[in-house]
């Protein structure tokens, strides 16, 4: 029996580190910050604001590919799609400022 | 006396480009009602600004402007009923709502693109006067810990309106 959990437990740490399942990355948006402001993601992956505030934010992409809106003590999400370094902002405070960089699967 | 002082005050205020970095220090009392003014002042210029402008950008920025400063200013109002403080009217409150009587006036007599440029500059002006305010005499004279939080957070809400008023500027040029 003891063998054979053993083997199962190894087998699921396996499937964790090996598996190419989405995953969300979450980003907490605190007193006018993005918290982490610097994310690594991977293509495919999901990422979630959870606005803590009590005023509306957006996460905006530099390049206006995206915009995320950011309702007080609500949640927004994006999903990576491409490869690359993306800095975004919030539209109505652009001193709140963040990095996301998407790697391959 | 006191009369004089107080005009002495009120001239001092309104002298200087910066009235609110004039002051001796105030009570949490009078912290609460200039910052509360000081929003509602805010809003009553983006109200102007939503109804005499037709450029999308300004009207989007003023609309940022009424609902966070309405947002700030309940959350100033729930706190100051919570501490059971009554604001406190006073010369650095009165002297700022003279000074937006006095753009208040002058932005009415624009239109079109001159009242847009007229109004996102002051928003410019406007901000960094509170800020600097905030900053060097709100912040540091707040004794409550919850007020002072309160203002923290408000400074940094307002420094992004300044940058984003900044931004709404260098678009209009």
């Amino acid at each position: 029996m003891k063998p054979r959990l053993a083997g199962l437990v190894g087998l699921a740490a396996l499937a964790a580190t090996t598996s190419t399942r989405a995953e969300t990355v979450r980003i907490k948006v605190d007193k006018l910050s993005f918290e982490p402001a610097e994310v690594t993601v991977r293509v495919g992956d999901e990422i979630e604001w959870f606005n803590a505030d009590f005023v509306a934010h957006t996460a905006t992409a530099r390049d206006k590919s995206w915009d995320v809106m950011l309702s007080p003590k609500k949640s927004g999400t994006f999903t990576a799609t491409g490869t690359g370094e993306i800095g975004y902002f919030c539209r109505f405070h652009p001193n709140m400022v963040g990095r996301i960089t998407v790697l391959s699967k | 006396m006191i009369a004089k002082v107080t005009t002495a005050c009120m001239v001092l205020a309104l002298g200087c480009g910066s009235a609110l970095a004039q002051a001796t220090k105030p009570s949490d009392a009078q912290i609460a009602h200039i910052a509360y003014t000081a929003g509602q002042i805010d809003i009553k210029a983006a109200e102007l600004a939503l109804n005499k402008s037709k450029n999308k950008e300004v009207r989007a920025f003023a609309d940022d402007m009424v609902r966070d400063h309405k947002a700030v200013n309940d959350k100033a109002l729930a706190l100051v009923k919570k501490l059971n403080v009554t604001p406190e009217d006073n010369d650095i409150s009165k002297g700022i709502v003279k000074q937006a009587n006095d753009t208040e006036t002058s932005l009415s007599k624009l239109d079109g693109a001159a009242f847009d440029k007229a109004y996102a500059a002051n928003e410019v002006a406007y901000h960094k006067t509170v800020n600097g305010a905030l900053e060097k005499t709100l912040i540091p004279s707040a004794s409550n810990a919850e007020l002072k939080d309160l203002l923290a957070t408000g400074l940094k809400i307002f420094q992004g309106h300044q940058q984003h008023a900044e931004h709404v500027v260098a678009d209009l040029k």
